[in-house]
């Protein structure tokens, strides 16, 4: 992007100044190299945002931000319903919920590599991933609905998980106000023999290293050490999700012209927040994110099955649990005075700070746990929200890599074979119905991470805490 | 008037679908496999078995839209791939039919599942040489 076009307000905060029909200014939070390679769609999609009615302070872009649909990926956006605020299908995007789940092996690296390839192999026969693929848990109406509405905390009492897994979980485990009867029997229907599964594209399952500790007090409060092993699970709302997003784009994209809302890309589809087909979608939204919420809860579960079996010794505690695609209400402070926003993460994580009463007790001091994801055989990390970013971006960061290039591209320059070994020299081994999805999955195909978690953290977004490396990964 | 095609073309995060014939139907119906072609190797699915769908908005656009995420959602519930379409367009109405077979991973290698169409560079237009084009970007 032509650096020209903005005010830069830090060395790290890249305003674009009200023009047009904004009605605030666009931030963009990043390093000079990164905001020199964002499409110049960023620019046009943050612009868009700024234009929504009832759109409070900035509309913002973490530094992973990429070309998205209607907001960036990597957007965020807070509106007030006492403005004529809106939500957006289209800021929430198709997979409701999306997110990354972290948990504690409770063993070293060393344990697990005595025995790797066992436990890659029984992974995958028992986690379902990749196109088409099934669970074995089948929901009839009822339990749907009961699900949609209870989320991790149905599961865990369906025997999936325990008590303490729910403290670790955004919103306790379950999203309040979601109303099951607004989604529509297709998403069921879609949803139906979808529980317990992984889905394809970027989602995985990994077994990871903590390779370096950055911070040693966070790392310590968070329970981990050099040479730790963990689990983490990246997926979402599965088709149940798909379907609500799809449906409520063709009927905001509809209806907004009836609130005047003029849409300069229709993926920006949005109604007022105070209007029914808004309501409706909160709803129905809010659902989306309690399947995502059991469906990572179910994936926990199948996992300690296989640790048991494999490794006895590995306990899997939950570190925490957090969703990258949400619109959910929150009090923030906006020039002195408190305020109930609707916040849209689109492709961002929550980084609330120290002491905010949403992070679980037992991290509260350190800040709430922000887990970057990286792409299949790069590294993750784990960040830590601070205090600052509130203020700067109502408790946001980045939530992973991005991609560098197109599927098509990695399909030309990678075979699915080839990666699988080139990442298996190198200690990480591979498990995936589809070599052509792992080629297209390739690690090179995606933005260096690092550079990302770099930025946010130079942009007093979040702190690092630790970097992890895979060990074994489960891919869709 | 170029005879019926499809193509992909680039989207950072995700993949364009485009389809060209001689009619709008044949765009469409050109779109929904270049969608196929997202998944697998569209040559590798036997057309058994036909699915019927229906669609209706208030424009075509939006139509196309509808007509992918129809096929979203039977190959979604009827764990089906497709390998060959037939769209009748009439108003704001679409009626389409879609041949394919049960996915078979090992076989088809599906490399992606789509989440969904999206209104992103979607349009649907005739060129002036009378071919008409039908394309919008796909989640996956």
């Amino acid at each position: 992007m032509d650096l020209s076009r903005f005010k830069r307000r830090s060395e790290h905060e890249w305003e674009i100044e009200p023009h047009g029909a904004m009605r605030v200014p666009g931030v963009i939070f990043a390093t000079e190299a990164l905001v020199r390679d964002m499409d110049d769609k960023v620019y046009e999609q943050v612009v868009n945002v700024a234009a929504l009615p009832g759109i409070v302070k900035a509309s913002y872009a973490m530094p992973d931000a990429h070309w998205g649909y209607g907001f960036p990926i990597g957007g965020v956006a807070a509106f007030d319903p006492d403005e004529g605020g809106v939500v957006s299908a289209g800021g929430v995007g198709f997979d409701i919920s999306c997110g990354v789940r972290c948990l504690h092996a409770g063993v070293g690296a060393q344990d697990i590599a005595a025995v790797q390839k066992q436990l890659a192999d029984r992974l995958y026969q028992r986690i379902p991933a990749g196109v088409g693929s099934t669970g074995a848990i089948r929901l009839g109406p009822q339990e749907m609905d009961e699900m949609l509405s209870g989320g991790a905390r149905w599961a865990v009492a369906r025997g999936w998980g325990t008590e303490a897994d729910l403290e670790r979980v955004e919103e306790r485990g379950q999203m309040a106000h979601a109303k099951p009867g607004n989604v529509s029997e297709h998403a069921k229907k879609r949803q139906r023999d979808e529980m317990g599964t992984l889905g394809s594209g970027n989602h995985y399952l990994e077994v990871q290293k903590v390779v370096r500790v950055f911070d040693a007090r966070i790392a310590a409060i968070f329970g981990l050490r050099e040479g730790d092993a963990v689990l983490a699970i990246h997926c979402g709302s599965r088709g149940l999700g798909h379907q609500i997003g799809t449906e409520f784009l063709k009927r905001m994209a509809i209806a907004a012209s009836q609130f005047g809302i003029r849409l300069p890309d229709r993926e920006l589809a949005c109604a007022p927040i105070r209007s029914p087909v808004g309501e409706e979608y909160l709803g129905a939204m809010r659902a989306g994110i309690n399947c995502a919420l059991a469906n990572r809860q179910i994936l926990t579960h199948l996992a300690r099955e296989v640790f048991a079996e494999v490794l006895p010794a590995a306990r899997l505690d939950l570190l925490y649990d957090v969703s990258h695609n949400t619109c959910k209400v929150e009090e923030h402070v906006v020039d002195g005075a408190k305020r109930k926003l609707y916040v849209h993460r689109k492709g961002a994580t929550r980084a609330f700070g120290p002491g905010h009463p949403d992070v679980p007790q037992a991290l509260r001091e350190a800040g709430q746990p922000v887990l970057i994801g990286g792409s299949m055989g790069t590294a993750s990390y784990i960040l830590a929200g601070v205090e600052e970013g509130e203020a700067r971006s109502f408790g946001s960061a980045c939530h992973g890599a991005g991609r560098a290039m197109s599927r098509h591209q990695a399909l030309r320059n990678w075979k699915g074979r080839q990666v699988v070994d080139e990442l298996a020299a190198r200690g990480i081994l591979i498990r995936s119905p589809s070599q052509r999805g792992v080629a297209e999955e390739a690690p090179g195909a995606y933005k260096d991470v690092s550079a990302v978690v770099d930025a946010a953290e130079a942009a007093d977004l979040a702190k690092k805490v630790v970097r992890l490396e895979p060990l074994v990964c489960i891919k869709g | 008037m170029a005879s019926s095609r499809w193509e992909h073309f680039p989207h950072m995060a995700d993949i364009g679908v485009r389809g060209l014939g001689a009619t709008r139907e044949q765009a469409f119906e050109q779109a929904a496999l270049a969608m196929t072609a997202v998944i697998t190797e569209p040559a590798g699915v036997e057309p058994r078995q036909a699915v019927d769908v229906e669609c209706e908005a208030p424009d075509e656009e939006l139509l196309l839209v509808d007509w992918l995420n129809a096929l979203v959602y039977e190959m979604a519930t009827r764990r089906m791939l497709f390998a060959r379409y037939e769209v009748r367009i009439s108003g704001n109405r679409l009626h389409g039919r879609a041949w394919g077979e049960p996915a078979d991973v090992s076989r088809h290698q599906p490399a992606v599942e789509v989440k969904g169409a999206t209104y992103t560079e979607l349009s649907v237009s005739e060129l002036k040489d009378g071919t008409w084009v039908a394309q919008c970007v796909v989640d996956v």
